[in-house]
């Protein structure tokens, strides 16, 4: 895609602070299905412009129900949700210009062939046809050789990319991906990822659900964890990750230990597999680590090692616990 | 008014006409070509006259006006419900398109290739029996009316269904015999007596009745009373798809 690409959309209004206001602006959203299930309880969120946002949750914890408000697809309860200063119920053309939905559900369309799926998305945002656009972003998204096939003819994941290409035809400032790579194959998901990045170089502001936390960790700047309908926590992810991270250290003994000496016990530590190994736990936001003290009380006890090694707990850790303790 | 995609809606439904056009366009024609064999030339010879028209003559604004019916009918509840059965409708619902641009451009598309099917009924049995058009202006305001009308019928009907089955019980179990009843194939004093009470609840009736009115100035009904009864129909199914679109029934969770 050229750089012009996402840059030439003039519909956000002209006063449009963009740096100071969110793009997105979500007030007390709450949405209750008719048959009564509550899937959003008042979620209220901005989202910065230019910003990639991952929404974190398990299954059923409201990540496509709240996109779904978003976009329009699902008449909230009560709230209000503002794209580039529109209101998505008064003004929605305006607000929905702004948007582009890759839906999680892949649609079971058979016949159509990929450039009338993808021009017809165009069209939809009432823009008219252009062809090199089209190709651009057909070659981008390595679907320019299947461009006359029919979408039976397609891989499931080219088919997610099909729809990529629909949501970028009218060049949306905003792109929603719900859950992009759930059922894809790692080859798919890298390229997924590059793309995103690509995207968001260009400006374009990404919202992505999943719940393959290494997706969010490795793409977004910021998460938002949402569990039966609320959104339980937003955080900068580097933030997050050293706030909640809680780091590990492992001692691989040199002999077999049968138990914590009585020295030792203060510490807090675990002790692994066949007596081979020590585990210790400690805050690495902390003043004090307790590491030295640690590994004086090691020796004075007369333990040897044979290696020493850190981990740091991963999103996917960070994430689990907060869930659970929901 | 977002006229592209009101434009696209509308292409995009045609060229799947285009798919299927043994289907669409040979069809009808085989159809009616069957139908003057049998009731124009098998039965039709032992029926010398009706009101005035021969038999074969007589049948054809009937045979135009079921074909009209059904076709816009199952056009536009397949055309919309085919959207929401493969999940593309997310795509219609979240592009900045207003409810009635999306009725507009799926009831025109389906309420065209009804006309278009109908006008091929037209010519085609013109093969077969003469034909006389007395009122034109009429004649055309009938079938605009029958066509658009139908596919709002059809569209409410495609919203409504939820499953493939209910997208043709209504078509198969009351439009269907409705239609043959209405007078196709008899004109209503043909009927015992008591029966064309009956038939006067059938709104088909109705129509068909204006419709031959504009052919050969014979009906069974007055003429205002058609007219009445066919804008009665289509303010009925505006005011439902108009309901449709203020409380998002099934298309809006």
């Amino acid at each position: 895609m050229s750089q012009d690409c996402f840059t030439k959309i003039g519909t956000l209004p002209e006063d449009f602070p963009v740096h100071m206001t969110p793009i997105i602006s979500i007030r007390d959203l709450e949405k209750t299905y008719s048959g009564g299930f509550q899937a959003l309880k008042s979620v209220s969120l901005d989202i910065n412009a230019g910003e990639v946002f991952a929404l974190l949750g398990p299954n059923g914890a409201g990540k496509t129900t709240l996109i779904s408000t978003i976009c329009g697809l699902v008449q909230p309860s009560s709230g209000q949700v503002f794209i580039g200063g529109h209101d998505n119920q008064t003004s929605y053309r305006q607000a929905r210009r702004l948007v582009g939905l890759v839906p999680q559900e892949m649609p079971t369309v058979q016949f159509e062939g990929v450039r009338d799926l993808v021009r017809l998305s165009r069209g939809l945002f009432g823009l008219a046809p252009d062809e090199k656009l089209l190709e651009e972003i057909l070659k981008d998204l390595s679907l320019w050789d299947k461009r006359d096939a029919a979408m039976k003819e397609l891989s499931g994941g080219m088919k997610r990319r099909v729809l990529v290409a629909k949501a970028l035809i009218h060049q949306p400032k905003i792109l929603f991906l719900d859950e992009p790579t759930a059922g894809v194959d790692v080859e798919l998901r890298r390229d997924m990822w590059r793309i995103v990045s690509r995207l968001r170089d260009k400006g374009v502001t990404i919202i992505l659900t999943t719940h393959y936390i290494e997706e969010a960790e490795e793409m977004a700047d910021r998460v938002g964890v949402i569990n039966n309908g609320e959104l339980i926590l937003v955080e900068e992810k580097a933030a997050l990750m050293s706030k909640l991270g809680r780091k590990e250290l492992m001692i691989e003994l040199s002999d077999t230990l049968p138990e914590i000496p009585e020295s030792l016990k203060g510490y807090g530590l675990e002790l692994g597999a066949e007596g081979r190994s020590l585990r210790y736990t400690y805050d690495a936001q902390g003043e004090r680590t307790g590491i030295t003290g640690l590994l004086n009380a090691l020796a004075e006890a007369g333990l040897r090692f044979d290696d020493i090694h850190t981990k740091q707990s991963s999103l996917e850790e960070i994430f689990v616990d907060l869930v659970r303790a929901n | 008014m977002n006229f592209q995609a009101m434009k696209s809606i509308y292409f995009w439904e045609m060229a799947r006409t285009r798919r299927t056009l043994m289907q669409s366009v040979v069809s009808p024609v085989l159809s009616t070509s069957l139908y003057f064999v049998v009731f124009g030339g098998a039965i039709g010879s032992r029926i010398s006259e009706v009101d005035g028209v021969s038999y074969g003559a007589f049948i054809v604004p009937g045979l135009i006006m079921l074909s009209l019916m059904t076709q816009s009918l199952s056009n536009a509840s397949f055309g919309i419900y085919f959207p929401q059965f493969t999940g593309m409708i997310y795509e219609v619902l979240s592009a900045p398109v207003s409810f009635l641009e999306i009725t507009v451009a799926y009831v025109g598309a389906a309420a065209t290739k009804a006309m278009i099917v109908g006008l091929i009924i037209f010519l085609t049995a013109g093969f077969f029996v003469p034909i006389e058009v007395q009122h034109p202006v009429w004649m055309v305001t009938f079938f605009l009316l029958t066509a658009i009308t139908f596919a709002l019928f059809g569209f409410i009907i495609g919203i409504w269904a939820d499953n493939f089955e209910k997208l043709q019980f209504l078509p198969l179990l009351i439009v269907t015999p409705l239609a043959f009843l209405g007078g196709s194939f008899y004109s209503i004093d043909m009927l015992p007596e008591a029966w064309q009470k009956v038939a006067l609840l059938n709104p088909v009736v109705y129509l068909i009745s204006g419709f031959r009115w504009s052919f050969y100035g014979q009906s069974d009904v007055s003429l205002g009373l058609s007219i009445s009864m066919t804008m009665i129909f289509l303010g009925v199914c505006l005011y439902v798809v108009r309901w449709i679109f203020k409380t998002g029934y099934k298309l809006k969770p």
